[in-house]
């Protein structure tokens, strides 16, 4: 095994490029390590990207926020403007594991890890966040629900990494929220979940929303026709129960040690509303 | 030695306060050494093979490749293990157990092992071995088992209990009873009767702590062995059994231990380790991962209960009835039969029945856990009396109230009871503020009743007295909760000096004889009365030295707070002496003062406990909190309060885990889905209210100080309160544990569907 910790990322991404066998990017370990530790792979190659330039910042831009692949979801609970405009993001980000876990894992990790029921990513979909790559082939950019594909697999071609989380700055009258279900109080991965990012005209009716339910099918499911119902509404609970039946109709989960499919739809409904109404009064709405 | 263990009444001195207990710095430091801790120059790495399916026949075990290995330097199986139980059934189980030697009966099942220079060199040699496997239908389910159709695993195992010999085998080893008078017709003289049917899911001590041991095989025979145990007398006794080793030859240390709760009273790796080690010529550590634990260690029984209760229209119980089906794995057991005993235990009735059966499933082999069987038989009975007191229109602490065994009172289970705490645990739970605290909404309380017999069994203590007058207390029960605190305390007020001059340790097995485990809550009860046996035979040959140096007949010489003094108007003139004086003296009186005890602490208390708990349900998502938690115990005599009142703490927190959330998942393949704390869910400290104790003390007449065993009771009763509570907060009757939330939510949504 080979761990090599470069000081740039074209290094790193023509490290793995190169490389042949299993190669495993490595940031704050909080998946690889607990797998490789398990017995679960043994790769031929490690690429430690935290000793790269930037990477572990969090970068106010002009355009919003980039948030580098290598920034510890504590980090992201500490930056008073992210917090203050996508607090259902930073919140979904110190959801993961525990509060040791988070000053390790990185949201980064946590979509390229790509399970159906990572914390942060229904929060990033909500948000309409995107994934900054650099490869073999230069830098460009996706939508953060294009990165997993199934369970453990994401789009992403040999060599490729992905760089940072680009959000975008706020507009006036906006807030998101997430929220999940987990039997107990913390330590625990969703069994289901729900994000809601919603900007609200000036007479405090939803103008734009996008809705986001995490597993409840093998990937993180963008719900249009749950923002659609959302949209032209001031959270009725007419609306908001509509809201709740498409996000369960959406649903496509299935029976494992972590719930059953009646309970994951049913429950997925109801974090949706209530993650819509509390992404409805962050964003000023009455 | 003459040692009057009777209770009698006393002002206490140091039992009772709450000094800092003497492992504590250790263990707050991290330096006191666990069971992975203990490390040897030259030892090898141990690591098992475990069967991937939960029934096979194994064919041929081909080891050659892994021996081979650079770095292996032993693999053992079945082989290396040869069957030396003559005969001994219970022997021969712990033996399969331990290895596989024909069937691998659930997922998990040992079938090889390696010991080698490395932790990679092993794992590597465990994928080098092949085993040819022949897959068998298997069965999981307690209740599948027990039907015509199920794969049998044992088929010399024809049930036992029954009237006849059975004409076929079948996976029931026994059948057992316990009642008297007559329940058909009590159930005739019944206004109102409750009968539901109970589950609860197998769960898993989840002791922090995994196995672990470093075993040493001398070349001359001898061996030592390094564990973490709850008992390493018994486990010398085991390993040695099952090794063809002299008990004498071979000693066993124990660890600090981090967590046991009847887990750590059954060997497992430990007689694998010592064949490793005798076959490889060198010391080896084998420590468990914690799949390895959850697959292979621990579990408690499966259950599916029936239970009938009927009552008088004035309160009073007719008749009670209960069928109790326990899992054991594939080996026999009597869970079943614990649970019928303790089913009914906490009431005063007539007409009572209770029927247990023991079920082999593949899975592995129940172990005791905390009370054993006792919190699911109290789950089902305890479910129902809230029920019964409902229908018949009293309050449920009140029907409890009126229905309780009390002294003179012959139990379910056969003993008439002494005098016992179940009645005014349940008269302090009725005045306890709790009981009165306003709910809020979506919030439900539930109390429940819970009862466990105690243990107190062979029980062996050193004390020396050093010359300058501290005290070295050496005892072979482990200690699992602060008994050497406790321990040191009951020296202190015997011999009459201070708590700090004490100091107790655990003996190895061969600086002290045999000593039954720390199980049963028999840990300070039984150590105790040897203690205080130790101290007065220590003391008497205190006043003999003290009698020789004042030159007068030690009949005349007491012993009073710490010091001899002559009796009487006739020695007026005579200054008396302190310990510490005739310690310091003790060279040139007679050599060293010490005392020593063996006994069997016989007469350990029954315990009962109420508890009372809110929990508040989402019934959109049948999430529950719990809101606020009370334990109500008796405890005979709190040696040291703070740890009585740990050990309701804990029992409570264990009980909240099992009847909300831990539960082995099994899949159709037959293999445990759930082998970690990640989707095994024991509770997280945020998952926990302050859990409030209130400790009662009826003493124990069988014991000097009135001490009872508190440390497994507290586990009874949760399972039902809890369930009670849930069921008041979702106005739906919850009869399987645990009560996830998926189960919850789809109770409540089938009490809405109508």
């Amino acid at each position: 095994m080979r761990y090599i910790r470069p000081h740039s990322l074209e290094e790193a991404a023509g490290l793995l490029a190169g490389s042949t066998g299993t190669a495993a990017i490595l940031a704050g370990g909080s998946d690889l390590l607990v797998r490789m530790k398990g017995g679960f792979i043994e790769p031929d190659l490690i690429v430690d990207i935290k000793a790269i330039d930037g990477l572990g910042e969090i970068r106010e831009t002009a355009e919003g926020f980039s948030i580098g692949a290598a920034v510890p979801c504590a980090l992201m609970g500490e930056s008073a403007a992210l917090k203050r405009e996508w607090p259902g993001v930073v919140e979904a980000a110190r959801l993961i594991g525990s509060k040791q876990v988070q000053g390790r894992c990185t949201i980064v990790g946590n979509l390229c890890n790509a399970s159906p029921a990572a914390d942060s990513v229904p929060a990033l979909v909500a948000a309409g966040a995107r994934a900054l790559i650099i490869g073999p082939g230069g830098r460009r950019t996706i939508p953060v629900e294009a990165v997993p594909t199934a369970p453990g697999k994401t789009s992403l071609a040999k060599g490729e990494i992905i760089e940072a989380i680009l959000l975008d700055r706020r507009a006036p009258r906006s807030g998101d929220a997430y929220l999940r279900f987990i039997p107990r109080t913390e330590m625990d991965i969703a069994v289901v979940s729900a994000g809601v990012n919603l900007t609200l005209d000036e007479q405090g009716a939803v103008e734009s929303a996008r809705v986001a339910v995490g597993a409840a099918a093998p990937t993180v499911l963008l719900v249009e026709e749950a923002a659609e119902v959302l949209i032209g509404s001031k959270l009725d609970d007419a609306t908001l129960e509509r809201l709740a039946k498409v996000c369960s109709g959406a649903c496509r989960p299935i029976d494992d040690k972590r719930g059953t499919v009646e309970f994951r739809r049913k429950v997925a409904g109801v974090l949706a509303r209530r993650a819509a109404t509390t992404a409805y009064a962050r964003a000023g709405g009455k | 030695m003459n040692f009057d263990p009777r209770y009698s009444t006393r002002n206490f001195t140091s039992v009772g306060t709450r000094p800092i207990r003497p492992d504590g710095v250790d263990k707050v430091t991290g330096r006191a050494r666990y069971g992975a801790d203990f490390n040897m120059a030259g030892q090898l790495v141990g690591r098992v093979l475990r069967s991937p399916h939960a029934h096979a026949v194994i064919r041929k075990i081909d080891t050659s490749k892994a021996e081979k290995l650079t770095g292996v330097k032993a693999v053992i199986t079945a082989a290396d293990l040869p069957d030396l139980t003559d005969g001994d059934a219970a022997m021969y189980d712990i033996l399969d157990n331990c290895m596989a030697r024909k069937t691998a009966f659930y997922d998990g099942h040992a079938v090889a092992a390696v010991a080698a220079v490395d932790a990679r060199t092993a794992r590597q040699a465990l994928k080098l071995i092949e085993v040819d496997y022949e897959v068998l239908p298997h069965v999981t389910d307690v209740d599948e088992a027990m039907k015509h159709s199920a794969p049998v695993l044992n088929d010399t195992i024809f049930t036992e209990g029954l009237e006849e010999k059975p004409a076929k085998p079948s996976n029931v080893t026994k059948r057992s009873q316990y009642g008297h008078g007559d329940v058909h017709e009590g159930f005739a003289q019944a206004d109102y009767i409750v009968e539901r049917s109970y589950r609860t899911e197998q769960t898993h001590q989840g002791y922090i702590e995994p196995h672990a041991c470093v075993a040493s095989v001398s070349s001359d025979g001898t061996a030592d062995l390094w564990v973490c145990t709850q008992g390493h007398f018994v486990y010398r006794q085991h390993c040695a059994q099952l090794l063809g080793m002299d008990v004498s030859k071979l000693r066993v240390t124990s660890s600090e231990i981090g967590g046991g709760f009847g887990g750590k009273t059954h060997v497992w790796a430990e007689p694998v380790a010592l064949a490793l080690s005798r076959k490889a010529g060198r010391p080896v550590k084998l420590v468990m991962t914690r799949e390895e634990v959850f697959r292979a260690s621990g579990p408690t029984s499966a259950t599916s209960i029936d239970v009938r209760i009927g009552a008088r229209k004035d309160g009073t119980i007719a008749a009670a009835e209960a069928t109790l089906r326990y899992s054991c794995g594939p080996y026999a057991g009597m869970w079943a039969e614990l649970g019928a005993m303790t089913a009914f235990a906490c009431y005063k009735l007539e007409n009572v029945k209770t029927v247990g059966y023991e079920v082999l499933v593949n899975r592995p082999k129940t172990a005791a856990y905390r009370a054993p069987s006792a919190p699911m038989a109290a789950f089902a009975v305890e479910s129902a009396v809230d029920e019964l007191a409902k229908e018949v229109g009293m309050d449920p602490v009140e029907f409890r109230i009126r229905n309780a065994a009390q002294e003179g009172t012959r139990s379910s289970y056969g003993p008439v009871y002494g005098p016992i705490g179940i009645g005014p645990t349940l008269e302090a739970a009725k005045n306890h503020p709790h009981m009165k605290a306003p709910l809020g909404k979506n919030q439900g309380r539930g109390m429940a009743c819970g009862f466990w017999f105690n243990f107190g069994g062979q029980t062996c203590t050193d004390l020396n007295i050093g010359m300058d007058g501290s005290v070295s207390l050496a005892v072979g029960t482990v200690d699992v909760g602060g008994s050497r605190a406790s321990l040191s305390l009951v020296a202190a007020e015997e011999l009459g000096i201070a708590y700090e001059q004490v100091k107790a340790v655990v003996a190895d097995t061969s600086s002290l004889g045999y000593n039954d485990m720390t199980d049963g809550s028999r840990g300070t009860f039984s150590s105790s009365m040897a203690t205080i046996s130790a101290a007065r035979n220590a003391i008497k040959i205190l006043r003999e030295r003290a009698a020789q140096t004042w030159d007068i007949p030690v009949d005349d010489v007491v012993w009073e707070k710490g010091h001899a003094i002559a009796k009487g108007d006739k020695y007026g003139n005579l200054a008396a002496l302190s310990l510490k004086e005739i310690a310091a003296a003790s060279g040139k009186t007679g050599g060293p003062i010490a005392g020593h005890s063996e006994l069997v602490a016989d007469g350990a208390g029954v315990s009962f406990a109420t508890h009372i708990c809110d929990i508040e349900v989402d019934p959109e998502t049948g999430a529950t909190r719990v809101v606020r938690y009370t334990v109500v115990q008796d405890a005979g005599k709190a040696v040291h309060p703070t740890y009585v009142e740990g050990q309701y703490q804990g029992g409570a927190a264990q009980g909240i885990g099992w009847a909300l959330n831990e539960e082995y998942i099994y899949g159709k393949d037959g293999r445990l889905q759930n082998p970690g704390f990640l989707d095994y869910r024991i509770p997280v400290c945020s998952d926990l209210p302050m859990i409030d104790t209130q400790i009662l003390e009826i003493p124990n007449p069988n014991h000097p100080y009135g001490v009872r065993g508190v440390g497994e009771t507290s586990i009874v009763p949760p399972l039902a309160a809890i369930a009670n509570a849930v069921s008041n907060a979702a106005g739906v009757r919850m009869t399987h544990i645990p009560m996830s939330p998926p189960r919850i939510l789809a109770a409540i949504e089938a009490e809405q569907a109508g």
